[in-house]
């Protein structure tokens, strides 16, 4: 069934309230996707996630009526109004990775505010996870600020960093320190792109230290989806490839709309706490 | 997953150790403020018996520094300290402390309506958790201008050799003239032996009411520990520490024979490795316990046991009972210590507490938790906080990665 025809059956929803955006995926019982949101996560969370879901059944051609349950994740999670349960986003991250993969990987999600490394087995069993420290350093936050300083818009960094033909390193761990670094770059004549690009690499130096990257590599979040360039980086640092999900930005969401089809089909007893 | 927050079942012997903490406190009180009565300040794990044996009333500032915490006053007051030239980056406990001093309040006018701490008659520090205990005390030396004295035990052992032994009895004993003449006490031998045998089986009771926790359900928490300790930290070698500690084992033996465990459902048991987040308790006992999980073990509550205490020698006991804690040992040590730990409470996962500003207590920065998860089989999370500072600390970060730890424990990802 293509993703344009109106569904059936029932849908399944699952929302990723992250500290930047909000996404929002419905999935039928096929796994098939059926709508994906995105929207800016703002100060209401509860107002945002509802909009989603109203678009998102747009998007499906479908109402409300035919929602069978509904799982949320992410920073947000428990403002969810109408979540049936709440996941956290490295269990979703390793769901939505596996469902496109399937097979033993280690999953960075870079997520706008903390960044993630997911290791999940060939059974899709995670079997460790790491967290950043509490530090924006590496993260979405870090590429805003950044741009911030350069006086860029957010959407433009990709390219600049993609396209630059030399870069400056930037030293700075810290997201402040490095906002100084960058205006003595600037007072020497340095390309914007090259501190882009370093900027980048800054990311990316950040990611290799949280853990060891082993077996396939496969990179999720938002700041991938709009900083692919990043991905390039990475691969070039490790000296081998590394995959991109599928809708990136979604792989959260995805995965806590795939959690839901499944408690559906196979609901907990009470009191098992799932 | 829903019920994240779970009920706490209070031990019904917490209201016989608050009355017995106050009663500790107000004896301090009236000793401070009595001309014949004579206060030692001492660190957590110091000299305690030989100061109790002189006659002393002991008082504890790092438990003043929990105190702190845990009543949310020491963020507030951290910055007091920082403005004198101590760093955020050292002992939150020491800062919240003198932060404390400065702004002249204290968390024990509200718990006890006592004003002030008690003014010490001399300052007495073990440097066998760390080099801050000393600058700590060094601060009040200078500002009351009073006697500082101490024993400087050497760290990261791996064996406590005769000779280590050989020598902290001699700084011990080296502590006694300066401490007779502020007292005003000659130091009797069979009194401090008496001390001793008291402070011995205080530990051995201590020992007994957390090795309860072996039991399945656990009859006790980590939490639970974090608040019972007050008196074998502050009263060991007082009788009536023994008494509270038969009170609290008599009850959690009836937990354990009917059957009772401290959180319901107990589906998941967990080590804590690192200092409790003081102002944290509750939010973590309550998270922990909404996904029926239990934790059961740290190396926190266990560092008051001092299994090496011998009345018949009591300088050589001392000076091995405060020499072979965890906190002065080697990485390997640690290491077979922490694997011995989660064989013995059957543990299924492992919470590491990277405090900021006490890295003596967090074991987590030298590669030790990949080795001991690789070793054991179980996993593990760090969470990055402090043990009083918390502008250092992240709720959502924390909740997240305890939350992720018993959803793997849970297999929900298979």
């Amino acid at each position: 069934m293509s993703r344009d025809a109106a569904p059936t059956g029932a849908l399944y929803c699952g929302v990723d309230v992250g500290a930047s955006a909000t996404k929002l995926v419905l999935i039928d019982d096929a796994q098939v996707v059926r709508a994906g949101v995105v929207r800016p996560s703002g100060v209401s969370y509860a107002e945002t996630t509802q909009i989603c879901f109203v678009k998102a059944l747009q998007e499906a051609h479908a109402d409300d009526a035919r929602l069978a349950r509904t799982v949320a994740t992410g920073y947000g999670r428990r403002n969810v109004e109408f979540a049936d349960a709440h996941v956290t986003e490295i269990h979703c991250h390793g769901i939505g990775c596996f469902h496109w993969f399937h097979r033993a990987m280690t999953i960075v999600d870079v997520g706008g505010q903390d960044n993630k490394i997911i290791h999940v087995d060939d059974k899709g069993r995670r079997t460790a996870f790491r967290m950043n420290r509490k530090c924006a350093a590496g993260t979405g936050a870090f590429i805003e600020e950044i741009a911030l300083r350069l006086g860029l818009q957010v959407d433009e960094m990709d390219r600049l960093a993609h396209d630059a033909e030399s870069v400056v390193k930037l030293s700075s761990f810290c997201t402040v320190f490095a906002k100084t670094e960058i205006l003595s770059h600037l007072r020497d004549g340095a390309p914007v792109s090259a501190i882009v690009r370093g900027a980048f690499l800054s990311v990316v130096a950040r990611i290799l230290e949280m853990g060891i990257l082993d077996g396939t590599i496969v990179l999720s979040g938002g700041v991938i989806a709009h900083n692919p360039t990043i991905a390039e980086l990475l691969a070039d640092r490790l000296g081998r490839p590394v995959e991109i999900a599928p809708d990136p930005q979604l792989t959260g969401a995805l995965g806590a709309a795939l959690v839901a089809l499944e408690q559906a089909k196979h609901p907990s007893p009470p009191g098992a706490g799932k | 997953m829903t019920g994240l927050q779970g009920k706490i079942k209070k031990l019904e012997s917490t209201g016989a150790m608050q009355a017995l903490m106050a009663e500790y406190f107000r004896e301090l009180d009236a000793a401070s403020r009595s001309p014949s009565g004579r206060v030692a300040w001492c660190t957590s794990v110091g000299p305690a018996e030989l100061l109790r044996a002189l006659g002393f009333k002991v008082y504890f500032p790092e438990n003043h520094g929990a105190m702190l915490g845990a009543s949310r006053m020491a963020t507030d007051l951290i910055p007091r300290a920082n403005a004198l030239g101590y760093s955020p980056d050292i002992c939150s406990s020491l800062t919240s402390d003198v932060g404390a001093y400065l702004a002249g309040v204290t968390p024990l006018t509200r718990a006890f309506g006592i004003q002030t701490v008690p003014r010490p008659d001399v300052l007495v520090y073990n440097t066998n958790q760390c080099r801050d205990v000393q600058d700590w005390f060094a601060f009040y030396s200078r500002e009351l201008g009073v006697p500082l004295v101490g024993v400087e035990t050497p760290r990261s052992l791996n064996e406590v050799t005769a000779d280590v032994v050989r020598d902290l009895a001699a700084q011990h004993r080296a502590l006694v003239p300066a401490l007779e003449e502020i007292s005003g006490t000659r130091l009797d031998i069979d009194h401090l032996k008496d001390v001793v045998a008291s402070s011995y089986r205080c530990t051995e009771l201590w020992r007994r009411v957390l090795r309860s926790a072996r039991h399945r359900p656990a009859p006790l928490t980590f939490f639970d520990g974090t608040i019972h300790m007050g008196p074998a930290v502050v009263l060991r070698g007082d009788e009536r520490a023994e008494r509270y500690y038969e009170i609290l084992l008599e009850e959690l033996d009836g937990r354990i024979r009917d059957g009772v465990g401290a959180i319901d459902g107990e589906a998941h048991r967990f080590y804590w490795e690192g200092m409790p987040v003081w102002g944290k308790l509750r939010s973590h006992a309550e998270q922990l316990a909404g996904l029926r999980s239990c934790v059961v073990a740290s190396t926190y509550c266990n560092s008051w046991i001092f299994e090496d205490l011998a009345a018949d020698d009591p300088f050589e006991g001392m000076a091995r009972a405060y020499s072979v804690l965890f906190i002065a040992r080697s990485e390997a040590y640690k290491e077979r210590y922490l694997e011995t730990m989660v064989r013995e409470y059957a543990i299924d996962g492992i919470i590491y507490h990277n405090a900021k500003t006490c890295p003596n207590n967090s074991n987590c920065n030298y590669g030790l938790h990949r080795r001991l998860t690789a070793s054991v089989g179980i996993p593990h999370v760090v969470i990055d906080g402090d043990l009083n500072d918390l502008r250092l600390y992240s709720e959502e970060q924390t909740r997240t990665q305890i939350e992720a730890l018993v959803e793997q424990l849970d297999g929900v990802d298979g």
